[in-house]
């Protein structure tokens, strides 16, 4: 199953051995990594950052590696993401914005991925809009496969680069109230999260309207409520998910008006969290629907620094998929 | 196992490097040193440490991980890949004689990824090489121009340097055979 | 139904073996005297009287030939997936003597000019009897009533707008009624079109997990409890297709409490499977979809205390590229012809659940009754269609050895106890299973009276 039982999550609780390599050679998701992977990929990205501070940012540990980004979701934040990290590690990057019309077209994922692989890439990088297409390219194809986005059901380095940020300013995770507030049931974003979050020990909690909690959310190992108030009381970080205003249509919220009311992150709702509480939203943002202006742009967001993170972690992910020898697991 | 370099011995080497060094270079205002992760770092900072004893000034002294300069990502054995860390280099290295310091001299391959990596931060007046040990069997054309001890070995042999402030003591010991050393 | 009758004169005595038929109370050693076709004498010790004799093996069991009341055969229109010779190919593999079509074919079978294509078809395939099923509505799109007493007459034994529920409850009221003229059931896919919406899988925490939208078991449950109503309204016979939740079955059983006319029936998969088992493999995409362990265990409860009329596979043949895409653009579907007996066997009988009588109620005699059909049972005078199981064979399943032209199937290697020795339509042997000792006997006397 993609997210362990509570119960089987809580073990992992135990201090890692560290560990210098992967054992998968794609990221598919959060879910399939230890959290001694975890930690060697958040320290390699803690390293990368590096790279990004110098005047030549680009060093040559992907030269000669092909990278194809094939995108079938408009996405600008994690393609110009991914592609500024495989760029500062000297990869050949193309980016594909396959159609999701291609199906309508007549051909399939399997063929279109079969079309990229014959001109020998070394790693896909793929966003689709169903959940399980990473899985299933990494059944067919022999490019290493890195899930940028699939469905409702991971985006691993979304994630990553979430927890990353979150330790830069509270080192020890295990001891953090996390509240994630917005549309839960369609998350990709929230899946990962979930499962990271709760990997390295963390409280979480999840808010939405109670029509944008998962079924069996209760299995997650999250409290579940549809009490911001309660969600923020004393939260160490405030994780904020987009709203998707089409969702108005699917009667799962009346109007952004309301959802702002009710849910939208501001200035005094964010007073009942710690004082020191970061807000991190994993963007775009809907200014006046999840989030207040003056809290996006005020002192406590580290909404930037997550996306800078993000460079930092695909990076590294690249990096560790890369330099696993291949024929690996 | 066989010990070739005990710690007073290290200690007396390094402060004959840092005496050549000065000897070699006026002008302590362009000098800084880069260690070369791991042990290249602890070895710069006791020579930055013996020049501040000679001359009473302090050369800079920054990190350098060549992890990313490697040109053995994908062919490695099976054995782990090396885990990336950070590198620190504190100073522009525009217009300064760096030295770069390694703890063995063996292949010359991870001399060439720290030259492709020290290019990247900037255009040195000089790059001037310090080992500790160089034990022959170059694959590339380098050379160093400061050598603690020139430690003759066969290719099986690996050498080990041990310091005391990464492995709590110092030692320079030669072993058979070679397990994987690629310095 | 065009099976040719053995021999007009030489009749066939099946001798010894076991012989289970709930509708004459046998359960016991029993021979079968068959003349053209149909059962002559039911009875210990018949004599012989220049009959080919086929001595059955003790440890088989002759059943009334199995009725298959929900497959699709997708002739017309696709054959791609299946046609209707390798359908009733797969059926008698599969141990069943007939089987109901289901009408979403293309075009759908809405006129009594598919149906007689159909039957057509089936006749020259000459293996499984082929029962159409009717649409109910042109098109199956809810809107206007087929000519129902057209389709009756042009062979077809029920209606149904499978894949898609009857979703306007008037229109299901005016269907129950006119078909009851013709004592035809009405077979309803239930479902509540809003709410199942673009889901793919049960909703609940492995859907969740997995980021699949779900679809809750409300959505069939408002629909089971709607026809339930209609049917107690109208008097008309409602027969409810592959019931999966609990919420349903506690519906029907209800209304049979209360005497109305509800049948329903349930799948091998949701008996047996639940939706701990998802993951991205789209030969777990089925709908109903999988339901959560305590519906699974509703739906034995349900065949234990009879609530439960008929197990039926839902035989969804997909071809193995429509299959091979993302979970939520794959079509939803499995086939089951050719695993269903031996699931059952194993499930079932070997489990203890259920005794090979009641089996064989769920497997013929009822699904024979619902349709108005003439098996279903051995009674003389019925027809010579009868399944032969071996309920000790071993066998796994091998779906590339399927005569389904699908291998869409969860159960694929799975190893199972319990299968199908021989398959005799009309008295005449359409399949005899290779893999089980002593079946040899049924393929010898084809062979005779072949030559």
């Amino acid at each position: 199953m993609t997210l362990p039982p509570a119960a089987d999550r809580a073990a992992t609780g135990v201090p890692a051995q560290p560990v210098q390599r992967l054992r998968s050679r794609h990221l598919l998701g959060v879910a399939d990594l230890t959290p001694a992977e975890v930690l060697l990929i958040l320290d390699t990205a803690e390293a990368m950052r590096e790279v990004g501070t110098r005047t030549i940012k680009k060093v040559p540990a992907l030269r000669g590696k092909t990278v194809v980004n094939l995108f079938f979701e408009p996405s600008t934040r994690t393609r110009t993401s991914f592609e500024i990290a495989e760029k500062r590690l000297s990869a050949d990057t193309l980016s594909v914005a396959a159609s999701s019309s291609s199906v309508a077209k007549g051909e399939t994922l399997v063929d279109t991925a079969r079309n990229i692989e014959a001109m020998a890439p070394d790693m896909i990088v793929l966003r689709h809009q169903s959940s399980g297409a990473c899985q299933m390219l990494a059944g067919v194809c022999s490019s290493r496969i890195i899930n940028a986005g699939d469905g409702m059901h991971e985006h691993p380095t979304q994630a990553l680069l979430d927890v990353l940020t979150i330790r830069e300013h509270k080192p020890a995770l295990a001891s953090l109230k996390v509240a994630i507030v917005g549309d839960l049931l369609h998350s990709r974003v929230l899946r990962s999260n979930v499962a990271l979050l709760g990997m390295l020990g963390a409280d979480v909690w999840v808010c939405g309207p109670t029509t944008m909690i998962p079924p069996g959310v209760s299995r997650f190992g999250v409290t579940a409520t549809s009490s911001v108030d309660a969600a923020v009381e004393g939260a160490d970080v405030v994780m904020l998910l987009r709203i998707q205003l089409e969702r108005m249509r699917g009667h799962f919220f009346p109007s952004r008006r309301e959802y702002f009311r009710l849910f939208g992150m501001s200035a005094e709702r964010l007073a009942r969290a710690k004082p020191d509480v970061i807000i991190m939203h994993p963007g775009p943002l809907n200014r006046g629907v999840e989030i207040a202006s003056d809290v996006a742009d005020g002192p406590y967001s580290v909404i930037l620094e997550q996306v800078s993170n993000g460079v930092a972690v695909r990076m590294a992910v690249l990096y560790l998929l890369a330099g696993l020898e291949e024929g690996g697991a | 196992m066989a010990v070739v370099m005990e710690a007073a011995l290290i200690d007396r080497a390094l402060m004959r490097i840092s005496h050549e060094i000065l000897e070699r270079n006026r002008g302590l205002e362009e000098l800084a040193l880069v260690g070369i992760r791991t042990r290249g770092v602890p070895i710069a900072q006791r020579i930055a440490g013996n020049l501040f004893e000679i001359v009473r000034h302090r050369v800079p002294s920054g990190t350098l991980d060549i992890t990313l300069y490697r040109d053995d990502l994908m062919r490695h054995p099976v054995g782990p890949q090396p885990v990336l860390r950070r590198t620190e280099i504190p100073f522009s290295i525009d217009e300064r004689r760096i030295l770069l310091v390694d703890d063995v001299l063996f292949t010359g391959r991870t001399i060439r990824a720290a030259l492709d990596a020290l290019v990247d931060f900037g255009r040195p007046l000089a790059i001037q090489l310090v080992v500790l040990v160089d034990r022959g069997h170059r694959e590339l054309p380098i050379k160093a121009d400061y050598v603690g001890k020139n430690l003759p070995t066969s290719i099986r042999e690996s050498v080990q340097v041990r310091l005391a402030e990464t492995d709590g003591f110092d030692e320079v010991s030669i072993r058979e055979p070679a397990s994987e050393d690629r310095s | 139904m065009t099976t040719t009758p053995r021999g007009d004169e030489q009749p066939l005595l099946l001798k010894g073996g076991r012989m289970v038929d709930p509708a004459q109370g046998i359960d016991g050693a029993c021979d079968l005297l068959v003349r053209r076709g149909v059962v002559e004498r039911v009875g210990r010790d018949l004599p012989a009287e220049g009959a080919v004799v086929i001595q059955v093996p003790a440890d088989l069991v002759v059943c009334p030939g199995f009725v298959d009341m929900h497959v699709h055969l997708r002739e017309p229109g696709q054959e791609h997936k299946e046609t209707i010779a390798s359908g009733a190919a797969a059926a008698v593999a599969g141990g069943f003597t007939a089987v109901a079509c289901m009408p979403n074919t293309d075009p759908v079978n809405d006129h009594a000019g598919v149906t007689e294509e159909i039957l057509r078809k089936a006749a020259a395939a000459g293996l499984a009897r082929v029962h159409p099923i009717g649409a109910v509505t042109l098109g199956s799109r809810g809107e206007r009533m087929t000519e129902i007493g057209e389709l009756r007459a042009a062979g077809c034994v029920a209606v149904s707008d499978d894949g898609h529920p009857v979703a306007d409850a008037l229109m299901m009221r005016r269907a129950l009624e006119y078909a009851s003229m013709f004592e035809m059931p009405v077979v309803d896919h239930c479902e509540d079109p809003s709410l199942k919406g673009d889901g793919s899988a049960h909703e609940g925490y492995y859907a969740s997990a997995l980021g699949i939208r779900g679809i809750p078991g409300a959505a069939e449950e408002i629909m089971v409890a709607r026809d339930v109503t209609l049917s107690e309204l109208t008097g008309g016979a409602a027969h409810i297709a592959h019931m999966s939740t609990r919420g349903s079955l506690r519906a029907v059983r209800q209304g049979k409490e209360r005497g109305v006319r509800v049948t329903c029936e349930v799948t091998p998969h949701h008996f047996i499977l639940t939706d701990e088992a998802l993951s991205y493999d789209t030969n777990y995409k089925m709908n109903p979809p999988l339901r959560e362990a305590a519906d699974r265990d509703a739906m034995i409860a349900g065949l234990v205390d009879g609530t439960i009329d008929v197990i039926a596979t839902d035989h969804a043949p997909h071809h193995a590229d429509e299959k091979a895409v993302e979970f939520d653009a794959a079509p939803f579907g499995i086939i089951g012809l050719e695993t269903a007996v031996p699931l059952v066997l194993d499930r079932l009988l070997h489990a203890g659940l259920l005794p090979l009588g009641r089996l064989v109620e769920l497997l013929a005699t009822n699904p024979a009754r619902i349709l108005g059909l003439p098996g279903g049972s051995l009674a003389p005078g019925s027809p010579a269609d009868v399944t032969v199981l071996a309920p000790d064979a071993t066998a796994t399943v091998a779906a590339g050895e399927f005569r389904s032209l699908a291998r869409n199937t969860p159960f694929d290697g799975w190893r199972l106890r319990g299968g199908v020795a021989a398959v005799l339509i009309a008295g005449r042997t359409v399949h005899a299973n290779a893999q089980v000792a002593g079946a040899g006997v049924f393929a010898a006397a084809a062979d005779d009276s072949a030559g």
